[in-house]
């Protein structure tokens, strides 16, 4: 039985739609020439390192195909390390060296693969097969994260990231996608991931859905959820909400992943987060932009990011 | 002035102008507004074309006459350079056009308005003498006599005379008396010839007629035939395709006898070719129409205005607005997902012309086959122009297997496999397979499922008869279509799904 809401419980319960998203939220904030700021992950690498926001290090960018031959000698240095595509979707096109093996490379589950072999991934990037509609591309090299073993046992694979939504400065909403045999290793929340809502004041799990029902374990590794608790949550929300200021997006969604040492890292930004993040938080964001809204008319809000990331604990985590 | 404020001033005006035209037309000019009962109305078209080198030009084209059963409404055609009127003498009317120095390719337009209703005939003088036919040739004489005895003799008059061997020589292909008169492959206009001459032989006045059969519309109408002969009180018509006596109703008569069908001094490589377009509109609407075309500039600059094949086109374009009035509220108001923005309009277009059925087979199997072809490409690792280039040479060749295929299995409705745009078709594989890869086959078939029940209601919109009518013969009604999409386009409520995605949160903690 398939149930609908009407609309103005939805409207009551402060649910931001598709519509208003398009027209509002992202039309009116993120004018289309900031775009390539996030599209292009070496410019928002440049930009973010410009307004020294913690991000994996930039080894360096493959542009042409006769860079190739430097390579060897230009990665001695770096044992571990991440090639992916400048403007690659969906985390296609990532190769991630975990270690060498005298002249070999190592995959993360230990697999060594000879330079070759390398060379022909950076070479697929270049010529555009991850990237969107096919363009030419650039293959960046990063550093690989030693990730923070807190989401250890709670993902089918690979390491969750946390989404900070950032509303003209803000942080108002936050959640972690945890992939599920379900969701094919996937951290789409429609193919069965779990959607984890973070309490923006804490980094507390609120609560966990899977297909729209409330879980509280995840399917596959019986982890509890409600005990994730997200270390670092004032640096964390402090470097969302300096992205800000960084990018002139009004409206923007902010990967962060967690490094053992350095904390909290900024993976990626997005121009056009989804709405899915209201369904992990189990509640609508138009209050908390609402709330933002009336504080920006008073005239008195905070400046600095640091201060707007305080305001929002205190003042839209309970909305 | 902020974009809301400009948006709905903006919107007020396309609704001020599209509805006010509208009333205007409804109040003030009598347009019906729903196609009513559907007479036969036909706007036919004869479009004359030379190349004129400087020389003064003189173009005569015969006009058509009433019938019975067919009334002729010139419409005046306004020929850019060209001075145009009608000349009228005993019998038959003429267009003239003539210009001092016309240049290059010129194209001159007639156009009538054709209504199933009787006609003024003009009675027709009686022959003043008897016909003087060229005699047959020796060897032919037999095969004539032939043919004139067996008539003679299965008749009692005239008309019944006439008949008889008009039958004769079109039915029988493989009579011999009639290979020989007018050899093994003798068209139309050979057979007709061939009736008069015998006809004019036994001393009977005869003609042949030609002119246009009035049935669907057509860009290019061929000239059909039919036979006029004197029964010695009136002038009678009798139809070879038919096989009757009487003008056919559906019969224009363009050209009798040695009247010349055009005729073109001062210009060379000249043509005659005819179009006729059948209206859905009623008559009654199309005379309100014709005795407002003087002096209402609304009318004048409208689409009626326009040449026939001209306005076959625009009748289809203005259709598109309508497909994508839908695709917008079914994207945007129901939130159903769709592979391509515009490419259900498409393949909706596709099926006014295939039928809903042959073409909804038609489009699953190319796109599915295509799919599976495509999934092996992925392995090859290809990159995308030339992966879309192959899928391209891969829809291609589906078409050809289909048709042929179908053709040859005596499934005719295969072959119109073609009217789906090869490109579009090849562009929706390689987003759908993409979509598989990158999602899962559940979106395809979601997305895909979207597209087709969006190309379906587009279909049902685009062919329903008062949609059809009202967006031709009220074409400022797009601006209303406009404003809605404007509307629409700003509109920032829930779609129809997010009620069921949100659902669990409106039931609160």
């Amino acid at each position: 039985m398939i149930r609908f809401a009407s609309p103005f419980a939805l409207r009551r319960a402060g649910i931001v739609g598709m519509n208003r998203r398009n027209v509002e939220l992202i039309a009116q904030n993120n004018p289309r020439h900031l775009y390539p700021l996030v599209d292009n992950k070496l410019i928002t690498k440049r930009v973010l390192a410009e307004h020294g926001l913690d991000a994996p290090t930039l080894i360096g960018a493959v542009r042409l195909t006769g860079q190739l031959r430097d390579l060897p000698a230009f990665l001695e240095p770096h044992k571990r390390f991440v090639i992916k595509p400048a403007q690659g979707s969906g985390g296609k096109g990532i190769l991630v060296v975990a270690g060498r093996d005298g002249e070999a490379y190592l995959r993360p589950s230990g697999v060594a693969f000879g330079f070759d072999e390398l060379a022909r991934h950076v070479n697929n990037i270049l010529s555009g097969l991850f990237s969107l509609g096919g363009k030419n591309d650039v293959a960046m090299i990063e550093e690989m994260i030693d990730f923070d073993p807190v989401f250890e046992g709670y993902s089918f694979e690979g390491v969750p990231d946390i989404r900070v939504i950032v509303y003209k400065g803000f942080p108002v909403m936050a959640m972690t996608r945890l992939s599920t045999a379900a969701s094919d290793g996937k951290a789409n929340l429609h193919q069965g991931a779990v959607g984890v809502g973070l309490d923006i004041a804490t980094g507390r799990a609120l609560r966990a859905v899977q297909f729209d029902k409330p879980v509280t374990t995840h399917p596959d590794t019986g982890a509890d959820l409600t005990r994730i608790t997200v270390p670092g949550w004032d640096r964390l929300t402090q470097l969302s909400a300096r992205c800000f200021a960084a990018t002139g997006l009004g409206y923007m969604g902010v990967d962060v992943v967690l490094d053992r040492q350095k904390g909290p890292q900024i993976l990626e930004l997005n121009a056009r987060p989804g709405l899915a993040v209201q369904i992990a938080n189990g509640r609508g964001m138009r209050p908390r932009i609402d709330a933002v809204e009336a504080l920006l008319t008073t005239g008195s809000a905070p400046s600095s990011p640091d201060d707007r990331a305080a305001w929002a604990k205190e003042h839209i985590a309970p909305l | 002035m902020s974009a809301k404020l400009q948006l709905r001033l903006m919107v007020a005006v396309l609704l001020l102008i599209g509805f006010g035209l509208t009333a205007y037309k409804v109040v003030v000019l009598k347009f019906p507004l729903t196609p009513g009962e559907q007479e036969q109305v036909w706007t036919v078209q004869a479009q004359l074309r030379f190349t004129a080198d400087g020389q003064p030009v003189r173009a005569q084209v015969n006009l058509p006459g009433m019938t019975q059963s067919l009334y002729v409404v010139d419409q005046g055609s306004a020929p850019r350079g060209f001075g145009f009127y009608v000349e009228q003498s005993d019998g038959f009317r003429r267009g003239v056009w003539e210009a001092r120095a016309p240049q290059g390719d010129v194209r001159l337009y007639y156009q009538a308005r054709v209504y199933a209703s009787g006609g003024v005939v003009a009675k027709r003088p009686a022959p003043d003498a008897l016909p003087d036919p060229a005699p047959f040739a020796e060897a032919d004489v037999e095969a004539a006599n032939d043919i004139l005895e067996d008539a003679f003799r299965y008749s009692a008059d005239n008309t019944g005379f006439a008949l008889r061997l008009t039958n004769r020589v079109f039915n029988d292909i493989t009579d011999p008396a009639v290979t020989t008169l007018a050899g093994d492959k003798a068209k139309t206009a050979d057979r007709a010839a061939l009736v008069v001459r015998l006809l004019q032989s036994a001393e009977i006045n005869a003609a042949v007629v030609r002119g246009i059969r009035l049935d669907k519309s057509e860009r290019k109408q061929s000239l059909a035939t039919v036979i006029e002969i004197w029964d010695g009180t009136r002038w009678q018509v009798i139809d070879p395709v038919a096989g009757s006596v009487g003008m056919p109703d559906n019969f224009l008569p363009w050209q009798t006898g040695d009247e010349f069908l055009f005729q073109v001094d001062g210009a060379k490589d000249s043509s005659l070719t005819f179009s006729v377009i059948r209206d859905q509109i009623s008559s009654r609407s199309l005379a309100i129409e014709q005795g407002q075309s003087k002096g209402v500039a609304l009318i004048n600059f409208s689409l009626f205005s326009l040449p026939v094949d001209v306005q076959n086109t625009f009748s289809m374009l203005l259709l598109i607005p309508i497909g994508a009035l839908v695709v917008v509220v079914l994207r945007n108001l129901v939130g159903l997902k769709t592979s391509g923005t515009f490419m259900p309009v498409l393949i909706a277009l596709v099926f006014v012309q295939t039928e809903l059925l042959t073409g909804l087979i038609l489009f699953v199997t190319v796109v599915g086959v295509g799919l599976v072809i495509r999934g092996y490409l992925t392995s090859l690792n290809l990159l995308l122009v030339p992966r879309i280039a192959a899928v391209l040479i891969v829809v291609i060749t589906l078409y050809l297997m289909l048709s042929v295929i179908g053709y040859r299995m005596g499934v005719e409705a295969a072959l119109s496999v073609t009217f789906f745009p090869m490109i579009i078709i090849a562009w929706t594989i390689e987003r759908m397979s993409v979509l598989a890869e990158e999602e899962a086959m559940w979106d395809v078939l979601v997305q895909g499922g979207g597209s087709l029940l969006t190309a379906i209601l587009a279909y049902l919109a685009m062919t329903n008869r008062e949609i059809a009518y009202l967006t031709f013969a009220y074409p400022e009604l797009l601006l209303v279509v406009l404003a809605v999409i404007l509307v629409i386009g700003q509109y920032t409520g829930f779609r129809l799904s997010e009620l069921r995605r949100f659902e669990p949160l409106s039931r609160g903690e």
